[in-house]
């Protein structure tokens, strides 16, 4: 037995160990299929395979530095950078962009391509938008944690637009052609994407790039040997055409390639054009006060909502006929069994056909709704915990039923809702995170961008958990008093 | 002088079981009433018809002139008279937890007779001055003796002025010397021109302090 596990341990080990020098090993590299195509998408003929530019840039490379293929690893697009310096994969891939934090904190490749930031805007307002100055007090979208992103933090400042982030780069476009957002900036070969997929109509294109910029491979710091064999071969690729070849096959091609192309062989290296400026704990603290604001914001009124709606709820399964009761008990158990995330999509996508609600609303209609089935089972408990004879008191004394829940019922239930009603603002506060799947950013997506600008989520992760503990604590502290002083003491 | 309250040939059943078989008996004003027997008879059931908290299958329950019939229990709003004409002392208190003595007292006085908050406050502390516990009126529930609660639960239930007063065990709670004091504060009440129907298996409470006791057996 002993021998056996020895055995299973030994052949465990021997296959995460690195392969002996000398054999050529498969390169392993990281990127973000959910990208999509033209980077990085699962094959529709072969959907355990990736495709697109990327794919075949990284095949490249395995082959121009002898490895016997190149091996996929998927990773979300905003870890890539602290996977590849854990360990994950050798490389990594997918429209990652070059700035001047990538570049201090990882071994980064020669670029390879140049994109554009381009703004889309719908056709009625071609003539009124040309730049981002004419963006004034309008909303405008992108990628969160891109140089998109910190361009638009900036003209928030100087022009006074709103950055509104989103977690994916298809969203932006359709709430662009929905109207709920003014215009979007993201990278050309994004936004061209978009425009084919809507068919070619809802948005358009903005020929003056706002910004231009590089992809290039990232790599953990301590591979700048692999990094500069890595730049030999993109050279190479670049001199013997492949590398054009590639990006004509998926149509990305254009004379700005030829340029760069030609750039890099001259001068061998690059620096990033649009700056993200270099990321400061002080930098960011404004905007950490702000999403803590957010976050505070939405989880007071979503659970403001779910109070007044749990106490409906809890009514109607108490007191309603049995119809009622019924038609209480499936809105509880269809919200409590299903995930908060399904709600937040159907209630902001779904429903975008019927209403278009803004992001804000949504999310706190989505959570107040949530939290609201919840909350009536607590009520519900709570109001059948009052004693009888406390019910059968009020009758005597002619209260009616509505004063003797007014009187009696109401306020000694609320004293046993206390404790779990606390527990659950402090679940809905960090539930409230789910809100940036619909644009709202708040604390913990503020604090995702900032630790992936800044590369590590150390001191990001550490004034987050400040911020909540300094909201929750508070709150546990006065449940605490109140139910002291509710329960008190015999003399 | 007419009966204050009438129960006539009283039956209520649960599962089958008679818990109470032809019960008759009759208050009037200025009397109490014992209806006595061991743990189990009936008396509080009794008790709970009068006070509309329970429905009954056979018999009549008519208070000053307010009459019960056998099945469901009306809804509150037609029990209006009925809640102005019988006050319940339950046997736990069943004080408001949440309130203090003063508010127990002055609940119904500002929300079912009306009062503004002055003018309850003052007759809530009337009340509980005559009931020797207007030092307790800040006190929350949880805080009072077993001899203080039932004294303001005494209180809250004669707030609203009722000619009727029931009470369920009162003495379960108290010694020798707060049963007399007990005793001596029902016969005032009596004097003042109520009514009372005390259910008791307090046998010396009962012949010391009751004008009429009224057996309740396997047999009521």
């Amino acid at each position: 037995m002993t021998a056996a596990l020895l055995c299973l341990l030994v052949s465990l080990a021997a296959q995460g160990s690195p392969a002996r020098p000398g054999t050529p090993r498969v390169l392993v590299w990281g990127g973000d299929a959910e990208g999509g195509a033209p980077f990085v998408e699962a094959d529709p003929a072969n959907p355990s395979q990736v495709r697109g530019f990327d794919v075949e840039v990284a095949t490249r490379i395995a082959r121009g530095l002898g490895r016997p293929g190149a091996q996929f690893v998927q990773v979300q697009w905003s870890n890539i950078d602290q996977s590849v310096e854990r360990g994950d994969f050798e490389l990594g891939l997918s429209g990652v962009e070059d700035t001047p934090t990538r570049r201090a904190r990882h071994a980064v490749t020669l670029p390879y391509f140049e994109f554009r930031e381009v703004l889309a805007v719908r056709p009625e307002d071609e003539r009124r938008i040309r730049e981002l100055a004419d963006l004034h007090g309008r909303r405008v979208a992108t990628l969160g944690a891109t140089i998109a992103y910190d361009l638009l933090l900036a003209a928030r400042d100087s022009i006074g637009l709103i950055p509104v982030s989103y977690d994916d780069d298809v969203h932006p476009y359709t709430d662009l052609a929905r109207g709920r957002v003014d215009a979007v900036l993201l990278d050309h070969i994004i936004a061209q994407r978009a425009l084919r997929r809507l068919g070619g109509t809802g948005f358009v294109i903005l020929q003056r790039p706002v910004a231009n910029g590089y992809y290039v491979g990232v790599l953990a710091r301590a591979d700048s040997a692999l990094r500069d064999s890595m730049d030999a071969v993109l050279k190479e690729a670049m001199r013997d055409g492949s590398l054009e070849q590639i990006f004509r096959r998926w149509d990305v091609w254009d004379a700005t390639q030829g340029a760069l192309f030609e750039r890099v062989l001259r001068a061998g290296v690059m620096t990033p054009p649009a700056g993200t400026p270099g990321a400061q704990v002080v930098a960011y603290l404004p905007s950490l006060a702000r999403a803590a604001a957010v976050t505070l914001l939405v989880s007071v009124l979503s659970m403001a909502l779910a109070v007044l709606v749990g106490l409906a709820l809890a009514s109607g399964r108490v007191y309603g006929a049995a119809w009622l009761r019924v038609m209480t008990a499936v809105y509880i158990e269809v919200i409590r069994g299903t995930p908060l995330l399904l709600q937040l999509f159907v209630i902001y996508y779904g429903l975008a056909g019927v209403v278009r609600l803004p992001a804000f609303l949504a999310a706190v209609l989505a959570l107040g709704l949530n939290y609201a089935a919840y909350e009536a089972e607590v009520y519900r408990g709570a109001l059948e915990a009052v004693p009888r004879t406390q019910l059968e008191a009020g009758r005597t004394l002619g209260f009616s039923e509505a004063q003797i829940l007014r009187l009696v019922r109401g306020p000694q239930a609320l004293r046993y809702a206390l404790a779990p009603m606390t527990n659950d603002f402090v679940a809905l506060l960090k539930d409230s995170a789910l809100v940036s799947v619909i644009t709202v950013v708040e604390l913990t997506k503020q604090t995702a961008i900032y630790a992936t600008n800044v590369g590590s989520w150390v001191v990001p992760g550490a004034l987050c958990a400040v911020v909540y503990l300094a909201m929750s604590l508070p709150l546990a502290r006065l449940a605490r008093r109140l139910e002291h002083r509710w329960g008190g003491r015999a003399p | 002088m007419s009966a204050l309250l009438v129960i006539d040939r009283l039956r209520v059943r649960y599962d089958a079981r008679d818990v109470l078989r032809a019960l008759s008996l009759e208050v009037t004003r200025g009397e109490i009433v014992a209806l006595m027997g061991p743990s189990g008879v009936g008396k509080t059931t009794a008790l709970r018809a009068v006070a509309a908290l329970q429905s009954f299958d056979e018999g009549q329950i008519a208070v000053d002139g307010f009459v019960l019939a056998p099945g469901p229990v009306p809804p509150e709003s037609r029990l209006v008279p009925l809640r102005q004409r019988v006050g319940l002392v339950f046997q736990a208190h069943a004080l408001f937890e949440h309130l203090t003595v003063l508010d127990n007292v002055t609940l119904a006085l500002r929300h079912v007779l009306g009062k503004k908050p002055g003018e309850a406050e003052l007759a809530a502390t009337t009340l509980l001055d005559a009931l020797d516990v207007a030092a307790r009126a800040g006190a929350w529930p949880r805080q009072l003796s077993g001899g203080e609660a039932q004294r303001v639960a005494i209180a809250r239930a004669l707030a609203p002025n009722p000619p009727l007063l029931l009470m369920d065990e009162p003495t379960a709670a108290l010694d020798p010397e707060r049963r007399s004091t007990l005793g001596a504060t029902l016969r005032r009440l009596c004097e003042q021109g109520r009514g009372l129907l005390v259910a008791t298996h307090d046998a010396e409470f009962a012949r010391e302090h009751a004008d009429r006791v009224v057996k309740l057996g396997n047999d009521a």
